[in-house]
C-alpha cells in the first residue's frame, strides 16, 4: 500500500494540472486530501513495520522494466525509509496548510508541489538503483520551478543554483552508478544485490567518495553546502520547508542508502574525512547563524549546521551513530519546517520583513502570540532541549561518535551550545523585542493567525514532542532495519 | 492512584499549567486562583507523602517502567529523605511565590502557566532516578525559568536571561557529554544502578573492557568524565569562579522568580552532587580534593566580601546566597576527607538541612524584598532607604526575623546546619573551618548593616506614607516564620526524615 504515497501523489498532480478548478477551495482541497492520504498510507505501514524481524524489508511492488539492461521497478520498504516516508507525508501536509495563502496560479503550485512530493516518495521507496535515480532527478524539476515562480529574494539566483548544485551531484551519482554497474557484471541494478555482491576495496575506495559526495550534496555537506541558504531564502515558505525538511534528506537517504551500503570499505577508508566535514559544517553553520541579519538566513545556515550532524551520525559507521542520523533526518525536518512556517508564513507575509532589527521594533509575541508560542517551542526543539525529538537524535549521534572519534563528540558539544547561542539570539531579536516603535494594538490589527496555520503549526509540534518523548516509536523500526544482512557490512566497519 | 504517588506529584502543576494556560481571554483573572490552587494541591500531596514515608534505607514510592529500551532508560522514579525534603521544599517556595507575585501582572495566563510548569520540572528532578528522565526535567526546567526572567524581568532582561541560560546550557552539555561515556561503558543510565557499580569500582573496570584501556588510563578518564559532571552541577548551586551568571538573573528576575530561582533551583546542583556525583565520582573528586577545598572557601569567603559591597538589595542577597550555598559544597567536599563515620554523617546531615533551610529563608527574605519594591515602587537600593522602623515596625520585625535566621542566630533554623557542617569540616580540614569562619562573620557584618541602613536613622519624607504589613501580607508569612523557629529549636523534625538517608549518603563518601 505504502507505493500509492508515490502514485496519488503525482495523480493529485496531473488532476490539477489537467482541471485546473477555478474555485480556490478545489484546489486547495485536492491537495490537502492527496498529502492526507500519503500521510496516513505512510503512518500505516510504519505502524505495521516490522512484521517479521527476519525479513526487514517489504516488497512493494517488483516488475521488469528494461529486461534488456536489467532495470527494474523495484518498490520496496525497511525501517529507515518507512521513517522519511512519514516524514514527508507530515511535511507535505504541513506544506499545504502552510501554503492555504497561495492564490496566484494556485492550481499549477499546488501541482508541481505534489509532483515534488511524489518524487521525494519515490526516492525514498526504490530499491533499484536506476529507478532511484530517475525520482531523484524528477524531484528537482518542480523545485527548480516552485522557487523560480513563486520565490522571494533573488529567487532566479537561487533557483539556479540549487539546480546546479543538484546537477552536479546527480553528473557524480550517474558516474558511480554506471561504473558500478560495469564492474559487478552488467546484471542489475539492484541495491541489494549490487550489495550482497560486494565491490573489490580498490574499487570502493574511489566509488565510496564520488557516489557519497554526489548525494551529500543535496545534504548541505561543508564545503559544498551554499545552495542551501540562498535556496531556502529564495523558495516560498511551503517549499524551503520542503526543501530544509525533506529534500535535504533525500541527499542524506541516498548517501546512506547507496553510498554506504555498496561500498562499505570505501567508507571505512574516508570516514576520519566526512565525520571531520560534518563536525565542520555543524560549527560552521552555528557561527554563521549567529551573526545573520535576515531571519530566513538564520534558519538557513541552521539547517546546515543540524545537517552536520547527520552526516557525523552516518559517518560514525556504528547502529547507534547510524540509528541517531536517521533520527535526526526525521527530526531536523520536523523542526525545519516548523522554523521555516513560522518566518516565511507567519512572520514576513504579514510583516513584510525578514530583517532582525526591523523585527526586534515590532514586538511580535505580542503582536502574534501563538507564532510566538510555536517559534519559542521551535527554538526549543532546535537547541536539542531534552522533551523534543531533536534531543534524542543528537544524544544518539553523539554517542555513536564517542564510539568512532571521541574529539569529534566533544566539538559536536560545543557545536550543541553554540546552536543555543543563536537559537537564543534569533528567538530574543524576532520575537522578544523590548521597545515596540508603534503601539502593540495597531501593529496587530488584523493580523490574527489563520486556522490553517494553526493546524500545521500543532501537527509539527506534536510530531517533534511525541518523538521527542517517546522516541521508541521510530527507535523500534530503525533499528531492526539495521539489523539486515545488507547493512551489517557497513556497520561492521567494512570488514564483513 | 497508589502505585503512582510520585508521578501525580508532577502531573498536579503540570495539569495546572494546562488549565491555566487553556484559559479564555475573558477568563484570564482565574489564572491566578487557579495557579494558587495546583501549588496547594502539589504541597498538600508532598506533605501528605511525608506523612507516610518511613525514614528507612533505599528509595520509596518507586516507579519503574520501561521507557526507551534502546537506550536503557526507564521512567523510574522514587525518593530517599533527601528527595522528600527537596520536594516540601519545592512545594512550599512555589507556593509561596506565586503568593508573593503581584496581582494585575501583564499576561497572567503566561506567567502562572510557566510557574507550575517550572515547578513540575522541579518535582521531576527531585523524584526522578534515570539520568535521562533526570536530566529533561533539569532542562525543563530552564525554559519556564528564562521565559519568566525574559518577560517579566527588569530593564537588562535580555541579556541576563540569555547569560543564565546559556552559562546553564555549556555546563549541562558537559555533563551529558560525560554521562554519555558513562553509558558506552555501563549499558545503563539508572542512577542507583551506576552509584552501586561505581562502589564496587566497576565503572573503571568497564571502561577498560569497553576501550580497552589500561586500568591508570580509564582512571583518569573517569576523573574527565567527572569533571564534566560536575561543571553542569557546580554552574547551578554556584562554585566560584562559575557564578558569572547569577548575580544579574537573580537581580533582574522578577522578585518571585528569584525566590524559586534561590529556593530551590539552586538545590537542584546541591541534590545533583548528593545523588549522583558523589555515589558515582566519590574517588575522582576526592583526587581533585584540595582544590575543590580552596574553591569552596573562596566561593564561601568571597561572596561574602562581595554582598558586603553591594547597595542593590537584590544583588546584595544573591551573593548572601552563594555565600550560605558555599557551605553545602563545603560540607560535600570536606566529608570526602573525613575519617569518622559521625563527622561525615554531621557534614552530610549539616549539608541537607542547609539546603532545606536557606531554601526557606532566602526565598522568605526575597519575598519581603518584593513587598518592600510594591511599596517603593521598585526601589531597592539600600541608600534609598532608612528609618523604616518607625513607620512599619511589624515589617521591620519580621525582616529582622529572618535576617537573623539567615546569618545563623542560635535558636533559629540557619543555625543548626551550619553547625553540622563546621563541625565536619572541622575535622576534616581545619583550615578551611577557620578561614570559613571569616566567612560567617562578613555576612554577620553585612547583613546587620543591611537592618541598620533600611530601618534604623532618620525617615526620609518620601517614606512617611510607607505602610505596615496588611493582615493577608503577615498571613503569607507566618509559615516561613513557623518553620523558622520549629526548624531551629526542633531540627528533629527534618532529621527524622532524612536520617536513614544521611547514614547511607555517608557511608557512600567514605574514603
Amino acid at each position: 500500500m505504502a507505493s500509492w504515497t508515490i502514485y496519488l501523489s503525482f495523480i493529485g498532480a496531473a488532476l490539477l494540472l489537467a482541471v485546473r478548478p477555478r474555485d480556490m477551495r478545489w484546489v486547495r482541497g485536492l491537495a490537502l486530501g492527496t498529502a492526507l492520504a500519503g500521510l496516513v498510507l505512510g503512518l500505516a505501514a510504519a505502524a505495521r513495520y516490522p512484521a517479521d524481524p527476519a525479513a526487514p524489508l517489504i516488497v512493494l511492488a517488483r516488475a521488469r522494466w528494461i529486461p534488456s539492461l536489467g532495470i527494474e521497478y523495484y518498490l520496496a520498504a525497511d525501517g529507515i525509509s518507512l521513517t522519511l516516508v512519514v516524514l514527508t507525508g507530515i511535511a507535505s501536509v504541513a506544506g499545504v496548510l502552510f501554503s492555504w495563502n497561495v492564490e496566484r496560479r494556485a492550481a499549477e503550485y499546488f501541482a508541481l508541489y505534489l509532483a515534488l512530493i511524489g518524487g521525494v516518495y519515490g526516492v525514498f521507496l526504490s530499491f533499484d538503483w536506476f529507478l532511484l535515480f530517475v525520482f531523484y532527478e524528477v524531484a528537482i524539476v518542480p523545485k527548480y520551478f516552485l522557487i523560480a515562480i513563486w520565490g522571494s529574494t533573488r529567487r532566479e539566483y537561487g533557483a539556479m543554483k540549487l539546480a546546479l548544485y543538484s546537477l552536479v551531484g546527480s553528473a557524480l551519482v550517474l558516474v558511480g552508478m554506471l561504473a558500478a554497474y560495469g564492474v559487478s557484471g552488467g546484471q542489475t541494478f539492484n541495491l541489494i544485490e549490487l550489495a550482497r555482491g560486494g565491490f573489490s576495496s580498490g574499487f570502493q575506495t574511489w566509488a565510496f567518495p564520488v557516489v557519497f559526495v554526489g548525494f551529500a550534496v543535496l545534504a548541505g555537506i561543508w564545503p559544498l553546502h551554499t545552495w542551501a541558504p540562498t535556496g531556502h531564502v529564495a523558495a516560498p515558505t511551503a517549499a524551503s520547508m520542503l526543501l530544509a525538511g525533506v529534500v535535504m534528506k533525500l541527499g542524506a537517504y541516498g548517501a546512506l542508502r547507496v553510498g554506504m551500503m555498496l561500498f562499505p570499505q570505501g567508507a571505512m577508508v574516508w570516514r576520519p574525512l566526512f565525520a571531520g566535514l560534518g563536525v565542520i559544517g555543524i560549527l560552521y553553520g552555528a557561527c554563521v547563524a549567529l551573526v545573520q541579519r535576515d531571519f530566513k538566513f538564520v534558519i538557513g545556515y541552521s539547517s546546515v549546521s543540524h545537517m552536520g550532524f547527520v552526516l557525523l551520525g552516518l559517518m560514525t559507521l556504528n547502529a547507534t551513530g547510524v540509528g541517531g542520523a536517521v533520527m535526526q533526518m526525521f527530526s531536523h525536518g520536523i523542526i525545519a519546517g516548523l522554523l521555516f512556517a513560522v518566518v516565511g508564513r507567519m512572520v514576513y507575509d504579514r510583516m513584510h520583513t525578514r530583517d532582525l532589527a526591523d523585527l526586534e521594533g515590532m514586538a511580535l509575541n505580542r503582536v502574534l502570540p501563538f507564532a510566538g508560542l510555536t517559534f519559542a517551542v521551535a527554538c526549543a526543539a532546535s537547541m536539542g532541549v531534552p522533551g523534543f525529538s531533536g534531543f534524542i537524535s543528537e544524544l544518539l549521534v553523539v554517542i555513536g561518535a564517542w564510539k568512532a572519534f571521541p574529539p569529534l563528540a566533544v566539538l559536536a558539544g560545543v557545536g550543541i551550545v553554540a546552536g543555543a547561542a543563536y537559537t537564543l539570539r534569533v528567538l530574543q531579536k524576532s520575537f522578544f523585542g523590548d521597545h515596540p516603535r508603534a503601539p502593540v494594538e495597531e501593529m496587530g490589527r488584523g493580523q490574527g493567525l489563520t486556522w490553517p496555520e494553526r493546524a500545521g503549526a500543532v501537527l509539527l509540534m506534536a510530531a517533534t514532542v511525541v518523538v521527542g518523548l517517546y522516541p521508541s516509536l521510530l527507535l523500534d523500526i530503525i533499528m531492526p532495519s539495521l539489523q539486515a544482512s545488507w547493512m551489517q557490512a557497513m556497520l561492521k566497519g567494512g570488514q564483513g | 492512584m497508589a502505585g503512582h504517588e510520585l508521578t501525580w506529584l508532577t502531573m498536579a502543576p503540570l495539569l495546572g499549567a494546562a488549565v491555566v494556560a487553556c484559559l479564555p481571554r475573558s477568563q484570564e483573572a482565574r489564572a491566578r486562583p487557579i495557579g494558587l490552587s495546583a501549588a496547594g494541591i502539589a504541597l498538600a500531596w508532598a506533605l501528605g507523602l511525608a506523612l507516610r514515608f518511613q525514614d528507612l534505607p533505599g528509595y520509596q514510592f518507586v516507579e519503574r517502567l520501561s521507557w526507551i529500551p534502546y537506550l536503557g532508560v526507564e521512567y523510574h522514579l522514587g525518593v530517599d529523605g533527601l528527595g522528600l525534603a527537596m520536594a516540601l521544599l519545592t512545594g512550599f517556595v512555589m507556593l509561596l511565590a506565586l503568593m508573593v507575585s503581584r496581582t494585575g501582572l501583564e499576561r497572567p495566563r503566561l506567567y502562572y502557566a510557566l510557574f507550575l510548569l517550572l515547578e513540575a520540572g522541579l518535582m521531576g528532578t527531585f523524584t526522578a532516578l534515570n539520568f535521562f528522565h533526570w536530566f529533561l526535567c533539569w532542562e525543563l526546567s530552564l525554559i519556564p525559568a528564562f521565559f519568566l526572567i525574559r518577560l517579566w524581568g527588569g530593564p537588562m532582561r535580555g541579556s541576563v536571561s540569555t547569560g543564565f541560560f546559556l552559562y546553564t546550557l555549556a555546563g549541562s552539555v558537559a555533563m551529558l557529554l560525560a554521562f554519555q561515556v558513562l553509558f558506552l561503558a555501563t549499558g545503563t543510565f539508572d542512577l542507583p544502578g551506576l552509584a552501586r557499580l561505581s562502589q564496587e569500582g566497576g565503572v573503571t573496570a568497564r571502561l577498560s573492557e569497553y576501550f580497552g584501556w589500561p586500568e591508570g588510563v580509564s582512571r583518569r578518564v573517569l576523573g574527565w568524565v567527572g569533571a564534566g559532571v560536575f561543571l553542569g552541577l557546580a554552574v547551578k548551586v554556584p562554585l566560584m569562579p562559575l557564578h558569572g551568571w547569577l548575580p544579574g538573573a537573580y537581580a533582574e528576575a522578577p522578585t518571585a522568580v528569584t525566590m524559586v530561582l534561590t529556593g530551590v533551583m539552586s538545590k537542584m546542583g546541591l541534590y545533583g552532587f548528593l545523588r549522583i556525583m558523589g555515589p558515582i565520582f566519590a574517588d575522582a573528586m576526592r583526587g581533585a580534593w584540595g582544590m575543590l577545598m580552596v574553591l569552596a572557601v573562596v566561593t564561601v569567603v568571597g561572596s561574602a566580601a562581595a554582598a558586603w559591597a553591594q547597595k542593590d538589595l537584590k544583588r546584595l542577597l544573591a551573593y548572601s546566597s552563594i555565600n550560605h550555598l558555599g557551605y553545602c559544597l563545603l560540607g560535600i567536599f570536606a566529608a570526602l576527607q573525613c575519617g569518622s563515620e559521625s563527622a561525615r554523617q554531621a557534614a552530610l546531615g549539616g549539608v541537607i538541612l542547609q539546603m532545606f533551610n536557606h531554601g526557606i529563608n532566602a526565598a522568605t527574605l526575597f519575598g519581603l524584598v518584593a513587598l518592600v519594591e510594591r511599596r517603593s515602587g521598585g526601589l531597592r537600593d539600600l541608600d534609598d532607604f532608612g528609618g523604616l522602623r518607625k513607620a512599619a515596625p511589624v515589617f521591620c520585625g519580621v525582616m529582622g526575623m529572618a535576617v537573623f535566621a539567615s546569618l545563623g542566630l542560635p535558636g533559629l533554623n540557619g543555625f543548626p546546619g551550619e553547625f553540622l557542617i563546621f563541625t565536619g569540616v572541622f575535622a576534616a580540614a581545619p583550615w578551611a573551618a577557620v578561614a570559613s569562619v571569616l566567612g560567617l562573620l562578613l555576612t554577620a557584618v553585612f547583613l546587620l548593616g543591611l537592618m541598620q541602613r533600611m530601618f534604623h536613622g532618620p525617615l526620609p519624607g518620601r517614606w512617611s506614607g510607607w505602610t505596615d504589613l496588611s493582615p493577608r501580607e503577615w498571613a503569607m508569612m507566618i509559615p516561613s516564620l513557623g518553620l523558622m523557629l520549629v526548624l531551629g529549636v526542633y531540627p528533629q523534625a527534618l532529621l527524622g526524615i532524612v536520617n536513614a538517608a544521611v547514614v547511607e549518603l555517608a557511608a557512600v563518601w567514605a574514603p
